[in-house]
């Protein structure tokens, strides 16, 4: 049997005559998948049409077999942490997320066990019984969060989840992202901090004013990129004799000695051909390398190849 | 469908759920700081009725005549301004009120069908808007005679007054059961609610110059129908207002009941098609 996945099938959303995101076609596997792309590029768009807060203008979405128009059912398995900073007046942190626990149906002890089950994951036992409104920034988001996971669905959907925490929450909260997607649930993250994107997403979506312009693993996704040819940096003890052999091949359009002279970073249209020609190089001159390693293929670089400065702000 | 389908519902599920929200909706609704002109509605009338009973001299003027004040009272004031702009006030914000404050989403991505959502919110408004009005109604006409001491007491528990009190009571309950189904369908259907609201006030109010059969189509009719003491048109315009045979009880209150719960059903339908997105 196939893996449940979250498909969008030719999907747009305009507007009026504003573009949302346009022919959209995905299909998720579980684990974590990030959504890149800059302001307004349709990231919470996405997030909104696979949670059913909008409606697609074209197109099918099915989250693990279920449309979005069935929140009856769809909310049973999915969890969305969203942007806004909003809640409901006079409500302590418990009565938030017991509150609505009591929304899905359940009896009062099991809302009871799973909101503090939910409180203790998000480091919120203390102040759960201080009202919302009363909390800091980073507070507020982490009972947002605890809000999303405490009926411990299938699918978490996470808009810009890091918004606002300190460094040690936000260690805190990517563990639980890795754990959860470790354990074959389907986590969404949107986030501009691209660094930690990279460290913590099997798979990116990068989008760009509404269309995905990539997606897959972020190796995958950067090979495919033939237009910017590949940097990879070789660790070794003679970088400079190195970068004398490798000149002498078309591919290699430049190599510049890293800046504690140990390693030297080329670039090469063919990065198959680099890794051959490094060996024969090694049996020909007793090169001592350390480590060969892709130097550009991070969210980072893909986003900024594929996207560039001119996509505005991540 | 048939009763088989319909029995095999998850009733006991929407029971919990229902419950569920109107623990949530009824603090908002009863205590919004928001809501601070709905209070002055409804105290207005108990504090105008009060001060009536102090300053008012003995041989003045008559229980008879303090009834049909009441009367007065209860048809332009409550029915036509309190109720109706109160009802305004608790259902149109029910939806409309969440997507300002940028809370609705956390409704919407509950695992609870939006006609659940939308009926056990009518559910919350409604107790409000009862306890608020039917209150404010009872206390009016207690207070407006209360002057008249043992003369008061022999006429509500030995005379007509408890029937006329529990009809008031009936009557505002009603209003507020059909004014908020209409209210609540215009704050799920329009952005702004004040231009449809206005604009069924304004034919509410026309209502007594109406010929008889467009006189049906509001809900004004039926509750003056119901009113115990019938307060005749006055003033200028009075000339220009047709006289239509009341609609008997038996008909006016399982015909209000009814198209209330018309008009919430098709709210509950417009609910399912609503979207967040609060840039708009």
């Amino acid at each position: 049997m196939s893996e449940p996945r979250i498909t969008f099938d030719n999907v747009s959303r305009f507007y009026g005559e504003v573009l949302g995101v346009n022919r959209v076609n995905l299909s998720i596997p579980p684990g974590i998948t990030s959504l890149v792309g800059p302001n307004g590029s349709g990231k919470t768009t996405l997030m909104n049409l696979m949670t059913g807060l909008l409606r697609p203008s074209r197109g099918q979405i099915s989250v693990l077999g279920i449309p979005p128009d069935r929140p009856d059912d769809l909310f049973r398995r999915m969890g969305y942490c969203t942007q806004v900073d909003a809640f409901p007046k006079g409500l302590t942190g418990y009565e938030f997320i017991y509150s609505f626990l009591l929304i899905h149906g359940m009896v009062e002890s099991e809302a009871d066990k799973l909101t503090r089950e939910a409180l203790e994951r998000v480091s919120m036992v203390e102040a759960a019984d201080r009202l919302v409104a009363a909390y800091s920034k980073g507070m507020r988001q982490r009972i947002k969060l605890a809000q999303a996971i405490a009926h411990k669905p299938a699918v978490l959907v996470l808009d810009e989840p890091l918004n606002g925490l300190d460094p040690m929450a936000r260690a805190e909260t990517i563990a639980l992202f890795e754990q959860w997607g470790g354990e074959g649930r389907h986590v969404i993250v949107s986030s501009h901090i691209l660094h930690e994107v990279d460290r913590i997403s099997d798979q990116v979506i990068l989008l760009s004013h509404g269309y995905v312009v990539a997606e897959g693993q972020i190796q995958g996704v950067r090979s495919e990129v033939k237009d910017q040819p590949m940097q990879i940096l070789v660790r070794c003890d003679k970088p400079g004799m190195l970068a004398a052999r490798l000149f002498e091949r078309d591919h290699v359009v430049e190599a510049k000695v890293h800046e504690d002279g140990k390693g030297l970073l080329v670039r090469t249209r063919d990065a198959d051909s680099l890794y051959l020609l490094l060996n024969r190089i090694v049996m020909e001159t007793g090169l001592e390398v350390e480590t060969v390693a892709p130097a550009d293929d991070d969210v980072n670089s893909v986003y900024q190849y594929l996207i560039g400065e001119g996509g505005g702000t991540v | 469908m048939n009763w088989s389908q319909i029995a095999a519902m998850p009733w006991m599920l929407w029971r919990r759920q229902v419950a569920a929200i109107l623990r949530l909706e009824l603090k908002k609704s009863l205590f919004s700081k928001r809501a601070w002109w709905i209070y002055v509605l409804t105290l207005g009338p108990v504090v105008v009725t009060a001060l009536h009973s102090l300053f008012s001299r003995f041989g003045e003027h008559t229980l008879a005549e303090d009834t049909m004040v009441f009367a007065g009272i209860f048809q332009v004031y409550f029915l036509r301004l309190g109720i109706f702009f109160g009802c305004v006030g608790i259902f149109s914000n029910l939806f409309r009120g969440e997507v300002l404050e940028r809370t609705m989403h956390y409704y919407f991505l509950a695992p609870v069908r939006r006609e659940v959502l939308a009926v056990s919110k009518y559910l919350a408004g409604l107790v409000a808007a009862v306890v608020f009005f039917v209150g404010s109604v009872a206390l009016s006409f207690i207070c407006i005679s209360m002057h008249w001491g043992p003369v008061f007491q022999q006429y509500l528990f030995h005379g007509p007054g408890m029937a006329q009190l529990l009809s008031y009571m009936l009557t505002a309950a009603l209003a507020c059961a059909g004014y908020g189904a209409v209210f609540l369908l215009i704050g799920v259907m329009f952005r702004n609610p004040m231009i449809p609201a206005v604009t069924v006030w304004v034919w509410e109010n026309l209502n007594s110059f109406l010929p008889s059969l467009l006189k049906k189509f509001s809900v004004i009719f039926y509750l003056k129908s119901l009113s115990p003491v019938d307060v005749a048109p006055d003033g200028p315009l009075a000339i220009l207002a047709t006289v239509t045979d009341p609609t008997p009880a038996w008909l006016a209150i399982p015909g209000l009941l009814a198209v209330s719960a018309v008009v919430l059903a098709y709210a509950a339908v417009r609910a399912r098609g609503l979207e967040v997105s609060y840039s708009e």
